[in-house]
């Protein structure tokens, strides 16, 4: 898999996200409080809601709509409520986050 | 000097070595690895090499790690010496102390430094790392110092620190030795670090927050987050500037924020460096006569700060340099401070990943945090704190990669788990021992009461005291309760603040004032927390309780905050915002409104409305657009409206006695003079006002939080209504003569309303379950307590009365508001 480069681990707040324009729409990229990375889709199955809004607590986001909680590493909701975010190959390396390439190309699916 | 060395100009005559069919070895370096590296060399093959070794420093192997103990004055120079004289002499080394190999030159095979060229069969660099030094202002002054030998030690010694004011730059491993060492020799000492916890590499910030208590219970203070601007000082180091504004007194300041790897004789020769020299896995750099190791080279991407993979490679390049196969592999490495009494472990990776669970056990009482990451029934990671005597243990499951799924549930309580039932560990202790330390009630007196027929825990706290006040050994006395109740005893189900805590709201506060609780980290590990980082649920709370009780010391954690106010803005269903300035007393100007229509022009807002608040909305703003909206606002002499916290929101007025026939008071311009000193106020839900101007109420003052009705004799001041999802009067609390006089009652009640309630608790919720009585008796009654709750109030504000916008709509903060990058414009491929 090829990855390209979106910014500096730095551009995004601990415990936060940024986004990240793509043609399948934007792109939430997550940094925990130990500075892991992940990447998902910014649209909660449940309403659409800006996952990258959410409060992040441990490897988990909670959607700031309605309070679903995401488990990032998968993409899916937590207990009772269901549904799965699309979650893309993020990593980071010497500070700079590097994203799964594919989300350059248009038809990307 | 050594007795050894070659006096400088004195070159060895290199044909010697050739005509007794040796290797020439020339070692550039003497540090911890290539000291090790020749030990395994000599001993293995004592008569193949010829030896020459140089050191840039004037003397020969010591152990490093061993500088912090000389530092504090628990060892000498002499005791950490690892190769003296008798040795270097033993194995005929030539020893080159106090020369720098300044050149390479790897045509003709040789090294130079200031007394001439020395030439090589093999050559091996081991020069170790030198320390960073960040660029700021005043950073070459005098009693500017970095921490890496024996020199650098020695100047801090010989600065007489005692007594003195010493800065350390850097919350490391480096920067916590040097300032436990000078504290040691009696300096009073500052460490400002960069990051939110000391140690962030080595550790979480439940184990940092521990760290930091045990430092400043020895007198270091700790200031994180801190960003050093300059180094000030007339001649010589006297004060450190931090971004903030902070300044400390510095006669001493030593910078420990790093290391970078020594390679510039490498780059110099063109050899193949990245971050460090490249090495192969047997040690080779690009050019086949020269080996390198130590943390001076970069494997596979990778370089290295500790000494334990460093002796790996040592074990490694021996045998290289002895012509037989040899890979480097580097294992996990683990952590420890050497600073007496600060007990810490750290191994592996912590980070949360994908499938990594955490199991984590807190003993609050003894200062105890223990954690292990765990991925596919595997140890990966381990942070301890207080307790790090099964650190090694762990450190063995971690690098054998052995399969613990059997043992789990016991796993955190070390390989003696099966004697951690907690049952059976409160079953041993003697009748005398204290249970309830606030109390000082025994074990014999709980067992005495529950058989006694005390058998619910608030019937033990009503007859022995015991757990009634900080509340700490709760779980204790329940294990107690059970042990003599035995199955008739029923644990009383939880009732915390979320699934992370069993303690309840109440308690917390309760807890976060008696214990002087001042940080997140500081409050999930004294508490017990359960999870590692809280949740959604616990964190907003803590942060709100954190800053209402210590304005001046707790730092506001915006991530802990929910996404209204994170941004200042409430989140509409498709992701936008809404933009509502303030608009005090609901008065405007034809300016504001004038301002209002531009900014709604300018930005395509799709929806400008009235709100129930009297004043205007901006519906539908994009998130990128907010900061230059803020700021075209604020040009305009508008603020936040806040309307989107749990905070001050509005003060509805009516036109009062200014314009109004049946007026009894200004109600326009004390709800105006509430507003501004109330606003910027942060509470545990939101608080609205409304100030009418009679008993006509046209401002629905007393359906509101607070609600002020003028009167001719003066102002009833009433408070905890309610017409949102219950609809409910106010209570009246007092009715005064003078405006000053109903300010200050609305002040203070805002202020118990802070200190006291449960988070999302409105007042109409909250004064239920504390009486009006009570609220009356504090904030009307007794005149000193209001006194002193409006200054209480006031001292918050003194941080918190200050507009959100025009700190986000400065012009370097706008790009963290749009998107990172834009990977829809680039083309594809
Ligand atoms: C904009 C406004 C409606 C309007 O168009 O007039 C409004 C809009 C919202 N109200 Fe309200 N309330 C607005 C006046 C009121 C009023 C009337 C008033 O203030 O005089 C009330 C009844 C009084 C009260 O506060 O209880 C009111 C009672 C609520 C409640 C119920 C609170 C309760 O304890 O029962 C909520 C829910 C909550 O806060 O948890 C709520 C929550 C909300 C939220 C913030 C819902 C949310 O969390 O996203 C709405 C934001 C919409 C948006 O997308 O911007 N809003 N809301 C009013 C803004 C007033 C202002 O200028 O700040
Ligand atoms: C105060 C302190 C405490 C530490 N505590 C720990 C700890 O607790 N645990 C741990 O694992 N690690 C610790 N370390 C790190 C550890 O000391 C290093 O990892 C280790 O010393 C590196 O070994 P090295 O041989 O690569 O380099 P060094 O030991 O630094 O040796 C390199 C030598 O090369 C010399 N040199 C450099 N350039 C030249 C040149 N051009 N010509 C000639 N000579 C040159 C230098 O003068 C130096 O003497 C600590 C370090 C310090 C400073
Ligand atoms: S009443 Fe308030 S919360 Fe409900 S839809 Fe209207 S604005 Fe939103
Ligand atoms: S839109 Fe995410 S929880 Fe409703």
């Amino acid at each position: 898999m090829s990855f390209v480069d979106i910014g500096s681990l730095s551009d995004i707040p601990r415990q936060g996200a940024r986004l990240v324009r793509t043609h399948l729409g934007c792109v939430a990229v997550f940094r925990t409080a130990t500075d892991q990375v992940f990447a998902l889709e910014d649209r909660c199955p449940h309403k659409g809601g800006p996952l990258s809004e959410g409060i992040v607590h441990g490897d988990r986001v909670t959607c700031p709509l309605h309070n679903w909680v995401f488990d990032m590493n998968t993409g899916a909701a937590e207990g009772a409520d269901e549904g799965v975010v699309r979650t893309f190959a993020v990593r980071v390396e010497q500070g700079r986050v590097l994203i799964d390439a594919s989300l350059l190309s248009r038809s990307a699916a | 000097m050594s007795a050894s060395a070659i006096p400088p100009g004195l070159a060895p005559v290199p044909s010697a070595a050739v005509q007794s069919g040796k290797t020439r070895l020339v070692v550039i370096g003497a540090g911890m690895a290539s000291g090790r590296m020749l030990e395994h060399l000599l001993e293995a093959a004592p008569d193949r090499f010829d030896v020459t070794l140089f050191n840039a420093e004037p003397r020969g192997n010591y152990n490093r790690l061993m500088l912090s103990p000389v530092l504090s004055g628990e060892k000498t120079y002499e005791e950490i010496v690892t190769h003296d004289d008798g040795w270097y002499a033993a194995q005929g080394i030539t020893c080159r102390f106090g020369e720098a190999v300044t050149r390479i030159d790897r045509a003709a095979r040789t090294v130079h430094t200031a007394s001439g060229e020395t030439p090589y069969d093999a050559l091996v660099i081991g020069t170790g790392s030198a320390p960073f030094i960040i660029p700021v202002p005043g950073k070459d002054l005098p009693g500017v110092v970095t921490y890496r030998d024996l020199e650098d030690t020695n100047a801090m010694i010989d600065a007489g620190v005692a007594g003195k004011n010493a800065v350390v730059i850097g919350g490391g491993l480096l920067g916590l030795e040097a300032a436990a060492g000078m504290a040691a020799r009696g300096a009073k000492v500052t460490v400002i670090h960069l990051m939110g916890h000391l140690m962030e590499r080595q550790l979480d910030p439940a184990a940092g927050y521990l760290l930091q208590r045990d430092l400043e219970r020895r007198g270091i203070k700790v200031h994180c987050k801190g960003a050093t601007k300059a180094i000030l000082g007339d001649g010589k180091a006297e004060a450190v500037l931090l971004e903030d504004g902070t300044t400390y007194p510095a006669d001493l300041v030593c910078m420990a924020v790093g290391i970078r790897p020594e390679t510039r004789i490498a780059t110099d020769a063109g050899l193949e460096v990245e971050r460090g020299i490249v090495v192969d896995d047997a040690l080779r750099t690009s050019d086949p006569h020269i080996f390198a190791l130590g943390e001076c080279v970069e494997h596979c991407g990778q370089v290295f700060g500790l000494v334990a993979p460093l002796y790996d490679q040592a074990k490694t390049l021996a045998r290289t340099l002895m012509k037989e196969d040899a890979v480097f592999a580097p294992v996990q490495t683990a952590t420890k401070l050497k600073v007496t009494g600060c007990d810490l472990f750290s191994a592996g990776d912590f980070a949360d990943g994908p499938d990594r669970e955490d199991i984590v056990f807190r003993d609050p009482g003894r200062g105890i945090y223990k954690r292990l990451v765990l991925k596919d029934d595997r140890i990966i990671g381990v942070v301890m704190y207080g307790d790090t005597a099964d650190g090694n243990w762990f450190y063995g499951l971690l690098k054998d990669a052995a399969d613990i799924s059997g043992t789990r549930d016991t796993l955190i309580f070390g390989p003696a788990a099966g004697k951690a039932d907690p049952l059976a560990a409160v079953a041993a202790l003697p009748p005398e021992a204290e249970i309830c330390g606030c109390n000082g009630v025994s074990k014999g007196a709980i067992v005495g009461a529950v058989q006694g027929g005390a058998c619910t825990l608030d019937a033990i706290r009503t007859c022995t005291k015991a757990s009634a006040s900080c509340g700490t050994c709760t779980g204790l006395v329940e294990q107690l309760m059970k042990l003599t109740l035995g199955d008739d005893f029923a644990a009383p189900a939880p009732a915390g603040m979320c699934k992370c805590t069993d303690h309840s709201h109440e308690d917390v506060r309760r807890l976060i004032k008696s214990m002087e609780l001042k940080s997140i980290p500081a409050v999930m590990q004294e508490l017990g927390w359960k999870t590692v980082g809280g949740c959604h649920s616990c964190r907003p709370a803590l942060n709100f309780y954190l800053l209402a009780d210590w304005p001046l010391e707790y730092q506001d954690d915006r991530q802990s905050r929910f996404v209204n106010e994170r941004n200042h803005a409430n989140i509409q269903k498709d992701g936008t915002y809404s933009v509502v300035p303030r608009m005090w007393g609901g008065v405007t100007t034809s300016a504001e409104l004038r301002a209002i229509a531009d900014a709604a022009d300018k930005y395509d807002v799709p929806m400008v409305k009235v709100t129930g608040g009297q004043r205007i909305d901006l519906l539908g703003v994009k998130k990128e657009d907010l900061p230059a909206m803020w700021a075209d606002l604020n040009d305009a002499g508008m603020v936040s409206g806040h309307a989107y916290s749990k905070g001050l929101r509005t003060v509805k007025t009516c036109v009062g006695s200014e314009f109004c026939r049946f007026g009894t008071q200004d109600s326009t311009g004390l709800g105006i003079r509430l507003e501004k000193l109330l606003w910027g106020t942060w509470t545990p839900h939101k608080v609205k006002l409304g100030v009418s101007g009679c008993p006509r109420n046209c401002a629905e003052a007393t359906c509101k939080d607070i609600g002020i009705v003028c009167v001719e004799s003066g102002f009833q001041v009433s408070v905890a209504g309610a017409a949102g999802m219950e609809v409910k009067a106010t209570e009246l609390i007092a009715t005064v003569p003078t405006e000053d006089e109903a300010v200050e009652v609305t002040t203070a009640f805002i202020q118990l309303y802070r200190e006291h309630a449960k988070y999302l608790d409105r007042p109409y919720k909250w004064v239920p379950k504390v009486g009006l009585d009570w609220v009356i008796a504090q904030v009307v009654d007794d005149v000193e307590n209001r006194r002193a709750l409006v200054q209480r109030f006031e001292i918050s504000q003194s941080v918190y009365r200050k507009d959100p916008w025009a700190e986000h709509a400065q012009p370097e903060e706008h790009k963290k508001w749009a998107p990172m990058a834009d990977l829809s414009l680039e083309a594809a491929e």
